[in-house]
């Protein structure tokens, strides 16, 4: 009972993997369900867990592939987003997710789970000691902003393989990457820089306004660890996963219609939850 | 008390926010050249002191050292003129300290004591040289004296030391008793307690209004005479809460005149609904309407939606932010609390606020005491109050609106709204149901009860004991609710574990117990059980206190167990306060003796009645002279640029709009970001359905005609959403009124009016009241500058909300212009119906003719223009409301980032056709392919002006009109708010 069924209509479909998620909830984490959702629709199931069930043991993480951070706001984003949560992780489950990133999983962090992943030191991860090296500090809009962005894919990787761009929104107060000139080096000479924000066309944002959204040094929007086996990222592909949930879509619709083209019913952003499947199958 | 407190204090190496603060800061007028923030925890603990290196381990908790650096018990360093901390008063609740306490707790494993706590508290350091006079004012300015504390040294003060170690601790001093209250007194005595309250026998001060009239404490009199004793405080307070226009409605439910015996509500609200659902049979869309606390229609055969829209008015004109967060967080619970818990899908907000480039300096206080605080304050901290509390709890915001006019500059009106979504089945149980049973424990969930919202009208700040809790306003927590609202709605409903429900707002428990009681007839519950923020409060308010995040359970014993085991693994406070029972009667006991006895025939239904008598108005203004110009091109971006009419996408933008994932027509379309007036949002999964939301408001109209404002307003509602394909046949309503100095016959003509017009336009559109709420005495009463007295009442305001289910969102047409070349009609006729209009405002005037509409062919060109849209027909589609077919036009253009080139009919004055705001009509955009079919469906509602293309607006009557790059329009348009 302490596991979520399917609830809110996402019925398992068929060919499921048989690699389960866990999916974090608990304490204000708040997008759990459609990232179960987002997930199951490229093919794997999850459980979605509240800390305090794993903590006292009711489920374990050893019996699941993938570990997701999902979006939300823990703690109300109290001492620093993603902070307490982190915290409450470190203070109780240290040793059974050491164990989980030492074996062949992964994870994955959207939002206030990149700030989750962040204060855990899980990215960028270096070296096995899990330093918080990266730190993601408020907006420098000074406010939570929720908006469209366009990032693209820097490294190949697991996460990214496949991808031209991503279109999805980003909502958070604190997404500003920092870190120092080193960390940066040692990220961008490994591969870490998963993906940037951009124009449009594809074009680096530059820092400008709103497509940088945040004040994130060099356009950064998710990283990765070293292993590349953990992913941070502070936009949310799970918020956009149906066609209609794009930005601009009747636009789009508009302009495809009168080209004789055909209407998709599901948006670019599945990619990276395929991908995810895609590595365990 | 505690022997044992340390600061703690972090700071940005490189703050981040720093210029966007200073700048901030400068635009209020204070010319400082630097504000450095640092955030301060104050540990206060008695049993328990930490060492040095715990200290050092906690502020490393605390902080993040890739980017902060702390100090432990010792002074920040740092360049600065002046010090400002700003903490909270006692009692206030205090988020960021709760966490960093469970932080602490968490990692050294031990447990604070009751009394020990963690305050959170905020540094400033300014560097500029300004005087002492407006240093106190930032001060002012960065925190609300209501419910923080300001402590302001110079740099020579600050010195090594820094600042001084605060501990708000609220001290009650003892446990107080049940008393008596003796009501055989004269009427004028009588009187004066109804209006100033219960004298406190221990400090001769009366504890606040009870809002009783003669009539009502006559009636409370007699009963207690028959039963031959004196009632205690805690039934009279108690009947008070139950009794107040608040929860009973009373001018809504009274008699008024002779025409209508049965009161406002039934003759025209309640009676629109049930013969609309009647005359609809088997198609009639509603679950539940107004007797739960949201009311809820079917969205498809497996799932129901609910919504329910509050005010929050008063407390939000004291502390925007906490007023607003609170007014959000409160109306969550009307969700959660409908039927055996819905789940929070979607918030709709609405401001209506004086205008922010006003400073009326209004006072509560003679002598310039108590000041209110400016329209810009208020607006800046609603918007970030309604923003905390849908983005903390994961609920998004895609819908709402700001609304300026000055007579709203005394008391703002916010209106918070939550929409829900919930199975109606899980395991054979109906899930919008619910009966408490005799036997059925009474359980509390949620927060602890302090002393928040007793008697909050009356505070008053000189009467304020530095050490005595805050209790007028109140400081939302949205993690506590999430945490309760989680396991109620996806774990302990579908487990069946509790067979009703419903939130702690007004009135608190006294209100909801009660309430609850109906169901099973009859509650005893025991006041020393429930848990308290702090000893020392005497029965009557822990009965009425409205401290926030509550639930109020009937679970049945049985389920106790696995009850309270589930609450206890995700940390959500679970209290059994006492047990519902069949005697008919609210029994409350206290330290061993029945505080309350009372029937509850009695305290439901003895409320004496009353007739209400109104007085019609007419008025006559003076319709403007002025000559028609020969030229728009000034006009057009002018009225774009109105307060009422531009973009406010900053509040938008500050709101999650896209958590859960059913983002489809959000708050702002198009390529040129344009304000949508409605919102299409998808809430269960795997469904091809959507939930349309819209609103619509016309205060400008209500002196003239309320009649015709509540026309406008059904019309416009219903109007947002027909334009995004929804069915006028799937639509229902929400009814807020919000009024003013509701004890005149005048006012109360017009509310009758607008009743009326309510009951009218919602039947002639089929369109039922789901849900409705009202707030009637919405003026301010104090002093201007000068000590002259100063009324200002709020006009009269209706908002009408809507909510429709989409068939199918795929085929929802958004309001932006797409393509060059395709056709630009409007649907629907223009009169010359400037009254109250935004055009007239402009010109500085109001008029006298508002719009009518003729319902009946209203409805039927929205059922075919529901027919093009669902057969894709529709490019674009926007509902021309406030400034006219012009600016509807304009909006349409903006939003497509695409010019257009309009010729418009030359039997009217080209500015009263283009700024009109004749309701039940659309812009439409039509691709070429699409004309002959769109026009057959419309005939003669479709009347074509023009074509999409090129980078202007160019409109033509006689002659050129106006010919307006869009750019610059867009620039108009984003103009007003573009610095917020």
């Amino acid at each position: 009972m302490a596991v979520i069924s399917p609830a809110d209509g996402g019925k398992p479909g068929h060919g499921l993997i048989p690699e389960k998620a866990l999916i974090m909830s608990g304490y204000g984490i708040n997008s759990e369900m459609e990232t179960r959702e987002a997930l199951l629709r490229a093919g794997m199931d999850s459980d979605i867990v509240h800390i305090n069930d794993l903590i006292a043991g009711r489920q374990r993480l050893s019996d699941y592939r993938l570990l997701v951070f999902p979006g939300g706001f823990s703690y109300g984003d109290d001492t620093g987003a993603g902070n307490a949560y982190a915290n409450r992780v470190r203070n109780n489950l240290w040793d059974d997710l050491r164990e989980f990133l030492d074996g062949d999983n992964l994870v994955l962090g959207i939002c206030n789970g990149f700030q989750i992943l962040a204060n855990l030191g899980l990215v960028p991860a270096f070296d096995k000691k899990y330093s918080r090296d990266i730190a993601l500090i408020p907006n420098r809009g000074g406010r939570l902003e929720c908006r469209f962005v366009t990032i693209r894919p820097v490294a190949e990787n697991i996460w990214t393989h496949g991808i031209a761009k991503l279109w999805c929104p980003v909502s958070h107060g604190e997404g500003n990457l920092s870190c120092s000139p080193e960390t940066l080096q040692h990220m961008k000479k490994h591969k870490q820089i998963a993906f940037t924000y951009c124009r449009e066309d594809l074009t680096p944002a530059g820092g400008e306004y709103p497509f940088n959204p945040n004040g994130s040094i060099e356009d950064i929007a998710g990283i990765t660890s070293a292993d590349g086996k953990v992913l941070g990222m502070m936009p949310h592909p799970e918020r956009a996963i149906e066609f209609v949930n794009l930005y601009n879509w009747p636009l789009i619709k508009e302009q495809m219609r009168r080209s004789g083209e055909h209407i998709p019913e599901e948006s670019l952003n599945m990619t990276i939850f395929r991908n995810i499947v895609e590595y365990f199958a | 008390m505690a022997s044992f407190v340390h600061r703690i204090e972090v700071h940005y190496k490189k703050d981040p926010r720093l210029k966007i603060r200073t700048d901030r800061i400068r635009s209020l007028g204070f010319l400082i050249d630097e504000l450095q923030l640092t955030d301060v925890y104050t540990i206060a603990t008695g049993s328990r002191d930490f060492t040095r290196d715990e200290l050092r381990e906690i502020g490393a908790r605390l902080s993040n050292p890739v980017v902060q650096e702390f100090v432990v018990d010792e002074a920040t360093t740092a360049f600065f003129d002046y010090a400002i901390e700003v903490g909270f008063l006692p009692g206030v609740t205090d988020n960021v300290g709760t966490t960093a306490r469970q932080t602490i707790e968490d990692y050294l494993r031990v447990k604070f004591s009751p009394g020990d706590a963690v305050y959170s508290s905020q540094l400033y350091f300014v560097r500029g040289h300004l005087p002492p006079e407006t240093i106190r004012r930032l001060g002012d300015t960065l925190a609300n004296p209501l419910v923080n504390r300001v402590i302001i040294k110079t740099r020579q003060e600050y010195g090594d030391r820094g600042m001084d170690r605060v501990v708000p601790r609220v001290q009650l001093h003892e446990m107080r008793n049940v008393g008596l209250v003796d009501l055989e007194i004269p009427d004028e005595d009588l009187a004066h307690l109804g209006k100033e309250g219960i004298v406190d026998p221990e400090t001769g001060v009366r504890r606040g209004p009870l809002a009783l009239d003669l009539a009502q404490l006559h009636a409370i009199r007699e009963y207690f005479n028959e039963l031959e004793r004196w009632p205690t405080d805690v039934e009279i307070e108690s009947l008070a809460q139950t009794w107040s226009e608040h929860c009973k409605h009373t001018i809504f439910a009274s008699a008024m005149d002779d025409d209508v015996p049965k009161g406002l509500y039934k003759t025209f609200i309640q009676a629109a609904t049930n013969e609309i659902r009647k005359e609809k049979g088997d198609r009639d869309i509603c679950v539940t309407v107004f007797t739960d606390n949201s009311g809820a229609i079917v969205f498809d055969d497996e799932f129901l939606v609910t919504h329910k829209v509050e005010t929050h008015n008063s407390p939000s004109a004291l502390d925007p932010f906490g007023g607003a967060l609170t007014g959000i967080v409160g109306v969550n619970r009307d969700t959660i609390g409908f039927g055996l818990g819905a789940k929070p899908c979607m918030n709709v907000y609405g401001f209506c606020v004086g205008d922010p480039a006003a400073d009326p300096k209004l006072f509560r206080g003679k002598d310039r005491k108590n000041p209110v605080l400016s329209p810009r304050q208020i607006l800046d901290g609603v918007v970030r109050g309604v923003g905390v509390g849908g983005n903390c709890s994961g609920i998004p915001t895609p819908q709402g609106f700001c609304y300026f006019d000055n007579r709203y500059a005394g008391k703002p009106l916010v209106f918070a709204g939550t929409i829900g979504v919930m199975p109606r089945e899980a395991n054979g149980v109906k899930l919008y149901e619910k009966k408490a049973e005799p036997g059925d424990l009474v359980v509390m969930v949620g927060g602890r009860v302090g002393k928040d919202g007793i008697h909050g009208a009356t505070f008053s700040s000189e009467a304020l004991d530095p050490a005595s809790p805050v209790t007028a306003v109140q400081i939302g927590d949205p993690i506590t609710q999430k945490k309760f609202s989680d396991v109620l709605v996806k774990e302990a409903r579908d487990l069946g574990l509790y067979r009703s429900i419903t939130d702690n707002g007004a009135g608190g428990l006294s209100c909801s117990v009660a309430e609850m009681a109906k169901e099973s007839n009859g509650c005893r519950v025991d006041l020393d059980k429930v848990p308290l923020k702090y000893p020392g409060m005497a029965p009557w308010e822990i009965w009425i206190s409205e401290s926030q995040e509550r639930m109020t359970l009937a679970v049945p014993p049985e389920k106790i167990d696995e009850f309270m085991d589930l609450m206890k693994r995700r940390e959500v406070e679970a209290t059994v306060i006492g047990e519902f029972t069949g005697t008919g009667r609210c029994i409350v006991e206290c330290q061993g003796i029945v505080a309350m006895d009372i029937e509850l025939a009695f305290l439901h239904d003895g409320l004496p009645k009353k007739v209400l008598k109104t007085i019609p108005v007419t008025v006559n203004n003076p319709e403007p002279a002025l000559p028609c110009p020969a030229r728009l091109d000034d006009m057009v971006p002018a009225m774009l640029g109105r307060k009422n009419i531009c973009s406010t996408e900053f509040v938008t933008i500050q709101y999650d709009h896209t958590v859960q994932g059913g983002h489809v027509l959000g708050p702002v379309q198009g390529k040129g970001r344009v304000q949508a007036p409605a919102t299409l949002t998808k809430v269960v999964p795997g469904s091809k359905k959507g939930v349309g939301l819209s609103q619509a408001l016309f205060p400008s109209y209500t002196e003239i005609d309320p009649y015709g404002m509540a026309a406008a307003c059904i019309d416009t509602a219903i109007r947002g959403l027909v334009a995004l394909g929804i069915s006028p046949d799937e639509i229902a309503l929400l009814d807020n009124f919000c009024w003013c100095s509701s004890d005149e016959p005048e006012r109360l003509w017009q509310l009758k009016e607008a009743a009326i017009g309510c009951y009218e336009y919602a039947k002639a559109f089929g369109t039922p009241f789901i849900s409705g709420k009202d707030s009637m005495f919405n003026d301010f009463s104090g002093f201007d500058a000068e000590n002259n007295r100063v009324k200002i009442s709020v006009p009269p305001t209706l908002l009408i909300s809507s909510i429709g289910v989409h068939a199918d969102v795929l085929k929802a047409v958004s309001i932006d212009a797409k393509v060059a070349g395709d056709l630009v009609y409007v649907i629907g006729e223009t009169a010359e119906e400037l009254g109250g209009s935004e055009y007239f405002a402009h010109l500085g005037y109001t008029g006298n003719m508002v719009p009518k509409l003729d319902a009946a062919a209203a409805k039927a060109r929205y059922l075919r223009l529901y027919d093009a849209i669902s057969h894709e027909l529709v490019a674009s589609a926007f509902p021309v409301s406030h400034g006219g077919l012009g600016i509807a036009l304009a909006k349409v253009a903006i939003a497509g980032r695409l010019g257009m080139d309009i010729t418009i009919p030359s039997a009217m004055r080209p500015d009263y056709f283009l700024f009109s705001e004749s309701l039940g009509r659309f812009v439409v955009t039509v691709a070429p392919d699409h004309k002959r079919e769109f026009e057959r469906i419309m005939g003669a509602d479709a009347l074509l002006l023009g074509k999409v293309g090129g980078n202007r607006l160019q409109i033509t009557g006689r002659t050129l009109l106006a010919e307006l790059e869009i750019s610059k329009l867009e620039a108009a348009y984003k103009a007003p708010f573009g610095g917020f």
